[in-house]
């Protein structure tokens, strides 16, 4: 436990790059993945096909493959996948392509499960209410962002909960395609400290787990105050 | 309600990544000539380890499959190459074990101190850096061999020492000293799970250098020839020992003398010359070995 306690910067650094993962990811993959559900229930049925195709291929490919994709294959196809033109340094904080093509890898794969995730929600809103909405003279957008959306992510929390908890630990992958985050320092600390390997192991697990809790506790609030009386 | 039914085609992603993901297998050089000792069990005494392994007629030793010039295992052939896994047939000799009857294992940096300490692999030479911390945990003989740190960069660069990538980013291994070194250096260290993805990440140009041992990068170098080139002084000392238990110290002082035997005879130099030679790195000395406990 000393060397983590000693190396503590470091160790906040790490969970930082994993906390900023995270945050970045999240917040994509919520814009993509409402713009996938909306494609996906629309009633234009080529973008309701095409995003069907894009969930069933991303979501049956494994998170490492599709990473190794981003960062060894696709830049050798198309340069700017290569992503070397971001470059953004916020204090000790590089964001570099290495920690973009892990953005772009975990965002395009989450999405996949948030878009199911709300589509379960849209699944649970009755037929009634799409069919009243139109009555009145809605659009489908304005169906989907008045009546259908509101009650579907009300719906969706609980799925949606998990999928980010999910989102948080495979940030993780990315600790072996170049972002020191907290399971490559992790790593890091268990070959130069092998003799302390069990109490880094359990220092790295807790700071996974009290992450996990505050997504969850969010969840549950969200869920509280969204709950109809 | 409606359910569309898509067929995913994901082999093709899949097959695109697994060709990007291979490099160029390097050229099959043979390595020394090891005599295999004869009756070698009733050299050690009863009770001691080398005893038991040289009765069982097998060793399991643990090798860097990716590592040209020190461990390396293409997917054509049974028995890795390199300097490690030709000094690892001196000590499987001496046990009177041939090298087709080694049992090679693959050891990542992560994973040496575990497998040595549940019998998963009786003996690591697998660039294996001796440090305080390690030989609290595992047993390490030698050094067999000293390097240092150096840089890898493109034929091309302009890149002469690390002064030169002060504060860029730089690709080594995760759960390798070289990471903490290319900190301490003012580089800011990218870690990836090998050395040929960090190779890969040089070729494309994402990063400028990679940076571990002379003796890793000199393989690279060789393999990749007239497209990478290895730079820069040395800038930390690694030295490169043999990894074994700590439930038997006995191990130690015979790595020590077998290793010291074979470069008395010549085959130390011979193996040296059959793998990092071609990379134009000179024999060196044998460094003056850690006294065993």
């Amino acid at each position: 436990m000393n060397v983590v306690l000693d190396n503590f910067d470091l160790v906040a650094k790490a969970f930082g790059y994993t906390i900023a993962l995270f945050l970045v990811s999240a917040v994509l993959s919520l814009v993509l993945g409402t713009i996938l559900v909306a494609f996906r229930v629309g009633p234009i049925s080529v973008l309701s096909k095409a995003a069907a195709v894009y969930v069933t291929v991303v979501r049956n490919t494994p998170l490492v493959i599709i990473f190794l994709f981003f960062q060894l294959g696709a830049g050798k196809v198309f340069d700017a996948l290569r992503f070397s033109w971001v470059d953004i340094h916020i204090g000790q904080f590089d964001f570099t392509s290495f920690f973009t093509a892990g953005v772009v890898s975990l965002t395009l794969y989450t999405s996949c499960f948030v878009c199911e995730a709300l589509r379960s929600g849209v699944n649970a809103v009755p037929l009634g209410q799409a069919e009243a909405a139109r009555a009145i003279g809605l659009p489908f957008a304005g169906v989907m962002r008045q009546v259908v959306l509101p009650q579907a992510v009300r719906a969706s929390v609980p799925p949606l909960a998990s999928t980010f908890i999910a989102l948080l630990k495979n940030t993780s992958v990315a600790g072996v395609f170049g972002v020191i985050e907290a399971a490559a320092q992790m790593k890091s600390f268990t070959n130069d400290y092998a003799s302390e390997r069990w109490g880094i192991f359990l220092a790295f697990a807790i700071g996974y787990i009290i992450l996990v809790e505050i997504v969850s506790l969010v969840a549950t609030v969200l869920e509280r105050r969204w709950r109809i009386a | 309600m409606r359910f569309i039914r898509t067929k995913a085609v994901v082999a093709g992603l899949g097959l695109a990544l697994s060709l990007a993901a291979c490099g160029d297998a390097g050229d099959d050089t043979e390595g020394a000539e090891v005599e295999v000792q004869e009756d070698a069990a009733s050299e050690f005494e009863d009770g001691t380890r080398m005893k038991e392994l040289a009765d069982s007629g097998t060793v399991k030793i643990g090798v860097k499959y990716d590592q040209p010039g020190l461990g390396f295992k293409d997917a054509a052939s049974d028995i890795p190459s390199g300097f490690d896994v030709e000094m690892a047939k001196v000590l499987a000799a001496d046990l009177g074990i041939a090298e087709d009857e080694v049992e090679w294992i693959e050891t990542i940096s992560d994973n040496r101190e575990p497998f040595l300490e549940d019998g998963t692999v009786d003996l690591v030479l697998a660039s294996y850096s001796i440090t305080d911390e390690r030989r609290q945990v595992v047993g390490q003989a030698g050094p067999y061999l000293v390097t240092g740190q150096q840089l890898l960069v493109k034929e091309d660069s302009d890149v002469e020492s690390t002064d030169d990538l002060s504060g860029q980013e730089v690709c080594s291994v995760t759960g390798s000293t070289s990471l903490e070194n290319v900190k301490a250096e003012g580089m800011k260290p990218v870690g990836f799970d090998t050395y040929s993805e960090c190779v890969e990440k040089v070729l494309d140009g994402t990063v400028q250098a990679m940076s571990t041992d002379g003796t890793i990068l000199a393989g690279y170098a060789a393999q990749n020839e007239g497209e990478l080139k290895v730079v820069g002084e040395e800038f930390s000392e690694e030295n490169i020992g043999v990894g074994y238990s700590q439930d038997y110290p006995e191990m130690c002082q015979w790595i020590v003398d077998t290793i010291t035997e074979a470069y008395d005879d010549g085959t130390y130099e011979e193996a040296f010359n059959a793998t990092l030679g071609p990379s134009g790195v000179e024999v060196p000395e044998l460094p003056e070995m850690d006294a065993c406990e």
